[in-house]
């Protein structure tokens, strides 16, 4: 469908794709794309509560990004019925995941760990707040978390 | 009253149309259009920064003139304990109490008072609610009008007891009632604030329903007279003060917060921190903080807009007079007779503070997620410099704008530069 938007010729669509890019060990920037989207998910409407499950889910891909990975791109797209979070980094790749889903559980060295990071809980509380969660991962190349939340 | 009141307004003679405040709003509510700023009511939150910030003084706050005394019968004056931060070298607060009785006014109630009152029912309260852990205070009304449009996560969190100066003013009207005789009518409670968001709190309250306030003076305003009376009063000095260290300590950041006598709070001031802790809050980033103070603005009360000292200045000053006084006065024997006024009034909130989503772009999801693609693709079209020459604070925002039908694609003028140089290409094409 096409249609005349104060003057702009606009395919209107019914999704919306956000792409960030996550750099390698810089904590102050850790979590600019999670709250992007936060701020863009309250202007769509999406239900409060729903926000939440997102932010905290795709903030904890995030932070796992700069720990573990050498960054890499998180790729979002919304539509009516979910949101669609697909994190894929660069990083070491993920030995064990059964192992790394444990709560606790952390390869996380002393320096990160001082900084209040690396407690383990970063893949649990994806799987925890993500409706669902799919991990891929290859040694040596990297690992992609695909999440969704579910809208409705 | 319109539920998105604000006391923050414009000069029109006065504003240059300049983008130092559509610069500076934490919430993005101002544009400049037709070479006028304009408030998007809304979207304020009453902070005070674009009063702070314009060059021209064309930002104006509403309060009440002095002469609003005169409208009443008996008047009560009821000064926040940033109204002591304000004098140099001052060591008994009962000497700015005086003074305000010699002003003019025929009692004084201290709104330290009641906020001794606030901070021990704050701890009873925060003791038994610990699945609302982290509570957030509620005290200054910037925040809960912050929250309400920004934070709709965090509604469950806020402290549901009434802020220091309305439990202060209920009280005072009562032993006023009782003193005089008057009808309620004639007994005016007047606040002497250091901002103009306590303005906006009385005319359109959130939690209560009514405000027992009945004016706001400003602590600039007062601040000259003031002085001429306290010389007067230092001679004479009556024993006004019901309030100790906690009480008066509530007028710098942290006061509320160390009021509750527990080491796991945060406090913070500024409206940008503020944001960003409550971003991490909504995050769920905090673990074991039972409570969180925030102030719109800097070093807390003291930094409202309506005083006159340097707020890191007023804050050494408050610190430094507090060293000396007792903890606390609410449970001292002379204070008996205020428990009792106390207990016959309900201190806590009577309603939820609901979500306002002022910010949507659609009525529905569908709606919403069309729009926003809109904006997207509208940013792409923009140079990205957040210039503010078009009247919005950035790209983003005249993006936003357009989507909502309330700019139009030209008012960039780095699109309004191409389109005019095309012209002028095809100008010469003709040649």
């Amino acid at each position: 469908m096409k249609m005349d938007f104060m003057g702009v010729h606009h395919i209107m669509t019914d999704r919306i794709t956000l792409n960030y890019e996550v750099s390698a060990e810089d904590f102050t920037r850790a979590g600019e794309a999670s709250s992007d989207v936060k701020k863009k998910l309250k202007q769509m409407g999406v239900e409060p509560s729903t926000i939440t499950k997102v932010a905290i889910a795709m903030y904890e891909g995030e932070i796992n990004m700069v720990i573990h990975a050498q960054g890499g791109q998180i790729n979002v797209v919304i539509s009516p019925d979910e949101v669609l979070m697909k994190l894929a980094d660069r990083g070491p790749g993920i030995n064990d995941i059964e192992k790394a889903m444990e709560a606790g559980f952390s390869t996380a060295p002393d320096n990160i760990r001082a900084l209040g990071f690396g407690a383990g809980m970063g893949l649990p509380n994806m799987k925890k707040y993500s409706d669902e969660m799919q991990i891929e991962t290859e040694i040596g190349k990297g690992t992609t978390v695909t999440m969704k939340v579910f809208l409705s | 009253m319109d539920k998105f009141f604000t006391s923050v307004q414009l000069d029109e003679e006065l504003c240059k149309g300049c983008i130092n405040c559509i610069k500076r709003c934490p919430t993005q509510a101002i544009r400049v259009r037709n070479g006028k700023a304009c408030i998007t009511k809304k979207f304020c939150i009453d902070c005070g920064e674009c009063i702070r910030i314009c060059p021209h003084h064309a930002k104006k706050a509403t309060y009440d003139p002095l002469s609003v005394m005169n409208d009443y019968e008996y008047t009560v004056a009821l000064p926040a304990p940033s109204l002591y931060g304000q004098f140099n070298n001052l060591d008994d607060v009962n000497i700015v109490l005086t003074a305000l009785k010699r002003m003019g006014f025929d009692d004084v109630y201290e709104v330290s008072g009641a906020a001794e009152l606030v901070s021990e029912m704050s701890r009873k309260y925060v003791e038994k609610h610990k699945e609302k852990w982290p509570i957030v205070s509620t005290a200054c009304p910037s925040i809960i009008r912050l929250i309400r449009v920004r934070f709709p996560n965090l509604l469950d969190h806020l402290l549901p007891i009434q802020a220091p100066v309305d439990l202060a003013a209920a009280v005072a009207r009562q032993q006023a009632m009782e003193k005089t005789g008057l009808s309620t009518d004639k007994i005016g409670i007047i606040f002497i604030s250091p901002c103009p968001a306590k303005v906006s709190a009385v005319k359109t309250p959130l939690g209560i329903d009514k405000s027992n306030v009945d004016a706001v003076l400003a602590i600039k305003d007062v601040y000259p007279v003031l002085l001429g009376f306290m010389k007067e009063a230092v001679d004479h000095i009556e024993d006004l003060s019901i309030s100790g260290k906690i009480g008066v300590g509530w007028g710098n950041c942290g006061g509320e917060a160390s009021g509750l006598l527990t080491d796991n709070y945060l406090a913070a001031d500024g409206i940008e921190n503020v944001i960003r802790v409550l971003e991490d809050l909504e995050d769920e980033k905090f673990s074991n903080l039972t409570f969180i103070e925030l102030n719109a603005c800097s070093a807390g009360c003291v930094g409202g807009v309506l005083t006159v000292e340097n707020p890191y200045v007023a804050k050494v000053k408050i610190k430094r007079m507090i060293k000396y006084m007792p903890v606390a006065m609410n449970h001292l024997p002379k204070k008996e007779e205020l428990q009792k006024a106390y207990l016959s009034i309900n201190p806590f909130w009577t309603s939820r503070v609901e979500y306002e989503p002022v910010f949507k772009l659609g009525d529905n999801l569908k709606e919403g997620i069309e729009k926003m693609s809109l904006v997207e693709d509208y940013i792409k079209k923009f140079p990205g410099l957040d210039c503010g020459a078009c009247g919005a604070p950035t790209c983003q925002a005249l993006a936003e704008d357009i989507v909502r039908g309330v700019a139009k694609e030209k008012d960039c003028i780095y699109i309004l530069k191409q389109k005019i140089h095309k012209i002028s290409d095809e100008f010469s094409e003709l040649e």
